[in-house]
């Protein structure tokens, strides 16, 4: 609880291709130090123990929460957040674009931690199916959308990765 | 004008920023020198406060204030919250204060605030002042709550009675006496709550200097939060601006105000400084207002054709500890028993209890779910009674379209009579029976049945009134820089107001979609609004959008007029700009125009215009537009655990016109998400004493992805005739029918068992007691 600087532990990691440091003490949260130490704050806060995954972000190539992990704890991690996602252009990418042809959002708050476990999720099932996507979903929470748009869209970006990937071979 | 983007399936404009990560919901905004609020709340349901001990808080380091309600600043020490919705049936109200003086009424109520340099300090200090209650005993049950003797909800009422009052149509005692046949039954709706993902929160920033408050608050109405604030501080109106921005999902409580935000900008005023303070999941459990929380107990009573003679009852419903928005939850719930039935005679006992529990407000639905669940109910015993088909039942006492408009005989929650505007019910019943897997259904059940599955079906109807004044206002304004802006009190939560409003402002004047913004929510750009509930924006804001637009469209063409000097009658809006038809060369840019109309420096306006090239309406609806909806849900039931899986869902729905086909589907599909959490899921319980126990998500559970069905939504467009846009609400008519919908399934599917369904939600425990109820009556 006290802020003594003894405490107060440099953190290096890599978020979004960035090499970026910051100070947290030992009980900061890892979604507390990127949204208000990093500035990052596309990473939303839900519920704090771990259920709801707006939180998710990508942690050394896997999705994690961030509410239940220490920043401490990525010291040294590569992380990537949903400000990481976008085309180098800075347009939106095509599992992005898909939630906005589909409607799979409304308020957008889940959004970052449902954009990050399809991430995952599409990189490695490229041939993913409709049920093991909505399994892939369960532990994002979204109150707006009965989830269906987003699983359209996440269907959707998947068949477009796949065709593009055609394309490439 | 044509439509070319009312009616089109436009793609948000809300979409990108959020989908980058670039949102600005409350918690990713920071103020120079901003604190950090965390409250000390109480531990027990029903208590006084004998003291309340800070100094070991207060001296923590990074700790700058800790305030009690004796800390609070005159005026608001001694106020309460304002009742938002006074109603003469109301005979004892309770409001709550900014923090508690000496008696606290539910877990959970803010007792002090305390404001430090990280939130995570705050929490900290929190924990170390010391509260010294004296337990009181607790109302913790409605039904208990109003015998004589029960514990009071606050100590020295004279009950814990706020209404018992009588709601009627007709004759019920000559209806009963006539009737052929009469069923009894009682239902209890538990309590859910609108767990939005973003909680609740606001940044409150007191400027000494200029004697200023501004806050920004996610929430769902930000000019009832100003009223709000400036009735509790006595402050001028140009001394409160309230902003919001992103919201992460409302459902209904977003749009209360709360004593945590009047402590907040106490704090701010106290430290001058501003003070975030955002809502944690912990105290969302035990915080944000909750609903549905009914008891019901009724009789119907049906002619030898199962036609509906009357319905009478007694409705208990659960206030919680304070009744910020007055009689609206029960109020609506009784009107909203009738539905697309002809009801000859209804009388209803309704009777309103405080308990020692969180205060009940609208949350998606507000009533309707169970109202509609009654009648629904009710229905499906009829028709098991006299061994109808439960859709003949309904369609034998439909109100029919040649009906219209028709007059219930109520008094609804608008204080209108309730007057169905238009709609066709008989209809959307049968598309949504022809549309999905009801007819024909029982040859399924039969054979998943032979193949140990246990399958249901079931449908309801409902009429959802919506759309509710007073007003929305809308400011259509074309700037110097020719762009469209409109500004607005409603106040978005995901609806996507800034595209549906951009829709329906485009067309009137000729520009394209991404040529209009709109900025919702912000008091300091439009002096009234009533914020965004009950399915009001499109109806509302919407209307006043269009005519509004008309008017500047009119403007623009009158200006252009005098400048190119032809008669406006030869005149069209084409392209951003105004000109003489036919005559491309012969034309003024809105630019032009809007520079035209703020006027030059010390020369006289010219014509009697006044300034600018804008327009402000404020629709004003005469009464709600009632819109509808028919669902069909299946369900496969396993008898071995009790699990519910709801297989699928069709929805026939009819909101009027529709502005934009994408957002209607996914409101409605958003709406059944939460209807299956009402049906199967979501249950708020207390213990005897008043302790929520269900405080985290791994408790209450909220529907993911692999719960819900594919959902399949069909629209029926009646235009209501009450509005020029021909709309109607879509917020809610997803979520109010489906609950009974389920319950319906779910019986069919039991009925082997002869289990009837009279709560919501229905738990596999409650699943495996009616299986064994029905085995040990008719052993399998």
């Amino acid at each position: 609880m006290s802020e003594s600087s003894s405490e107060i532990r440099d953190i290096e990691l890599t978020v979004n291709v960035a090499k970026r440091r910051g100070k947290a003490e030992p009980r900061l949260l890892l979604v507390d130090f990127l949204r208000h130490e990093l500035g990052l704050t596309g990473t939303h806060v839900g519920c704090e123990h771990g259920v709801c995954g707006a939180c998710t972000v990508m942690f050394n190539g896997h999705s994690a929460r961030a509410c239940l992990l220490f920043a401490a704890q990525a010291n040294g991690a590569d992380i990537v957040t949903v400000e990481g996602l976008a085309n180098p252009d800075g347009s939106l990418n095509v599992l992005q674009e898909a939630f906005r042809e589909h409607h799979g959002l409304q308020c957008g708050f889940c959004t970052p931690g449902m954009l990050i476990t399809l991430t995952e999720h599409l990189r490695d099932n490229p041939d993913t199916t409709e049920e093991e996507m909505r399994v892939a979903l369960s532990g994002n929470l979204c109150r707006c959308t009965g989830y269906e748009a987003i699983v359209e869209a996440g269907l959707d970006a998947a068949r477009q990765l796949r065709d593009a990937g055609k394309e490439r071979a | 004008m044509g439509m070319k983007f009312f009616g089109a399936s436009v793609k948000r404009k809300e979409d990108p920023a959020l989908l980058l990560g670039k949102g600005r919901f409350v918690d990713d905004l920071a103020m120079p020198g901003m604190l950090h609020a965390a409250f000390v709340r109480s531990q027990h349901a029903h208590a006084m406060i004998k003291s309340v001990d800070a100094a070991e808080a207060r001296k923590l380091p990074g700790v700058v204030a800790v305030l009690t309600q004796a800390d609070l600043p005159e005026p608001m020490r001694d106020r309460t919250l304002p009742l938002y919705v006074p109603h003469p049936a109301i005979k004892q109200i309770h409001m709550p204060a900014p923090l508690a003086k000496d008696e606290v009424r539910f877990v959970g109520e803010p007792i002090a605030i305390v404001v430090a340099s990280s939130r995570y300090i705050a929490e900290d200090a929190a924990n170390m002042v010391v509260v010294d209650y004296e337990p009181l005993p607790a109302s913790v049950d409605a039904r208990d709550a109003i015998l004589p003797g029960a514990a009071l909800a606050h100590k020295g009422a004279p009950s814990n009675i706020a209404t018992q009052t009588p709601i009627k149509i007709g004759d019920t005692d000559a209806a009963f006496a006539k009737a052929a046949h009469v069923f009894r039954e009682q239902f209890h709706l538990h309590r859910g709550g609108p767990f939005f993902i973003e909680c609740r929160g606001l940044i409150a920033s007191w400027n000494a200097a200029t004697e200023q408050l501004d806050v920004i608050a996610s929430s769902q109405g930000s000019h009832r939060f100003k009223r709000t604030f400036v009735d509790l501080l006595d402050l001028d109106d140009n001394q409160v601006r309230v902003v919001t921005n992103d919201v992460g999902g409302g459902f209904g409580p977003k749009g209360s105000f709360y004593v945590e935000y009047a402590a907040v900008a106490a704090a701010s005023m106290a430290t001058r400084l501003p003070v975030k303070w955002i809502e944690d999941r912990a105290e969302n459990f035990v915080s944000t207002q909750q609903e549905r929380d009914q008891h019901w107990d009724v009789e119907i009573a049906v002619d030898e054709n199962a036609k509906l003679l009357g319905l009478r009852g007694k409705l208990v419903h659960d206030a919680g500890a304070y009744m910020t928005w007055g009689l609206v939850l029960p109020w609506i719930a009784a009107t909203s028993v009738i539905g697309p039935y002809v009801l000859p005679a209804f009388q209803l006992e309704l009777i309103v209890a405080f308990t020692n529990k969180i205060t009940c407000t609208p949350v998606r639905g507000a009533g309707r779910p169970q109202g509609c669940f009654v009648m629904e109910r009710m229905m499906d015993r009829v028709a098991r009674e006299l061994r109808i088909d439960r859709a003949e039942v309904r369609r034998r006492n439909f109100i029919k379209p040649e009906q219209m408009p028709y007059k219930v005989g109520l008094i609804f929650r608008d204080g209108r009579p309730v007057t169905y505007d238009s709609g066709d019910y008989p209809k959307a019943q049968a598309l949504a029976i022809e549309q999905s897997g009801y007819e024909g259904f029982s040859a399924r059940k039969a054979a998943a049945l032979a193949r140990g599955k246990y399958i249901g079906v079931g449908l309801s109807n409902a009429v959802e009134g919506t759309g509710l004044g007073p007003y929305e206002g809308a400011t259509v304004r074309i700037s110097t820089s020719g762009k469209v802006v409109v500004f607005t009190g409603a106040t978005p939560q995901g609806q996507g107001h800034k595209t549906t409003l951009a829709q329906v402002a485009a067309d009137h004047l000729g520009v394209d979609f991404a040529d209009v913004s709109v900025v919702t929510a912000d008091t300091g750009t439009i002096p009234f609004g009533m914020g965004t509930f009950a399915s009001r924006t499109a109806v509302n804001a919407g209307s006043s959008v269009h005519l509004a637009a008309i008017e500047v469209a009119e403007k623009a063409k009158k200006i252009a007029s005098e400048l190119l000097e032809a008669s406006p009658d030869d005149l069209e809006i084409k392209d951003g700009g105004v000109e003489v038809r036919g005559v491309p060369g012969m034309r003024k840019t809105f630019r032009e125009l809007a520079y035209n109309a703020v006027g030059l420096y010390g020369f006289s306006m010219k014509g009697d215009r006044d300034p600018g090239l804008e327009a402000t309406s404020y629709f004003k609806p005469e009464q709600s537009t009632y819109a509808n909806s028919t669902h069909v849900a299946e369900v496969e039931v396993d008898i071995e655990t009790g699990e519910v899986k709801v297989t699928s869902v069709l929805v026939n729905h009819d909101c009027g016109r529709v502005i934009n086909p994408l957002i209607v589907h996914g409101q409605v599909v958003g709406g059944v998400a939460h209807g299956v959490g009402n049906a199967i899921f979501e249950r708020l319980m207390f213990s005897a004493e008043g302790q929520p126990v269900t405080t985290t998500f791994a408790d209450y559970l909220l529907p993911g992805a692999t719960d819900m069905p594919r959902v399949t939504v069909t629209h029926t467009e009646t235009p209501s005739p009450l509005n020029p846009i021909g709309v109607k609400g879509a917020g809610e008519g997803g979520t109010i029918a489906v609950i009974a919908a389920i319950a319906s399934a779910i019986e069919d599917a039991l009925s082997p068992f002869g289990a009837r369904i009279a709560e919501m939600p229905v738990s596999p425990e409650r699943v495996l007691e009616l299986i064994a109820a029905g085995k040990a009556r008719a052993p399998v």
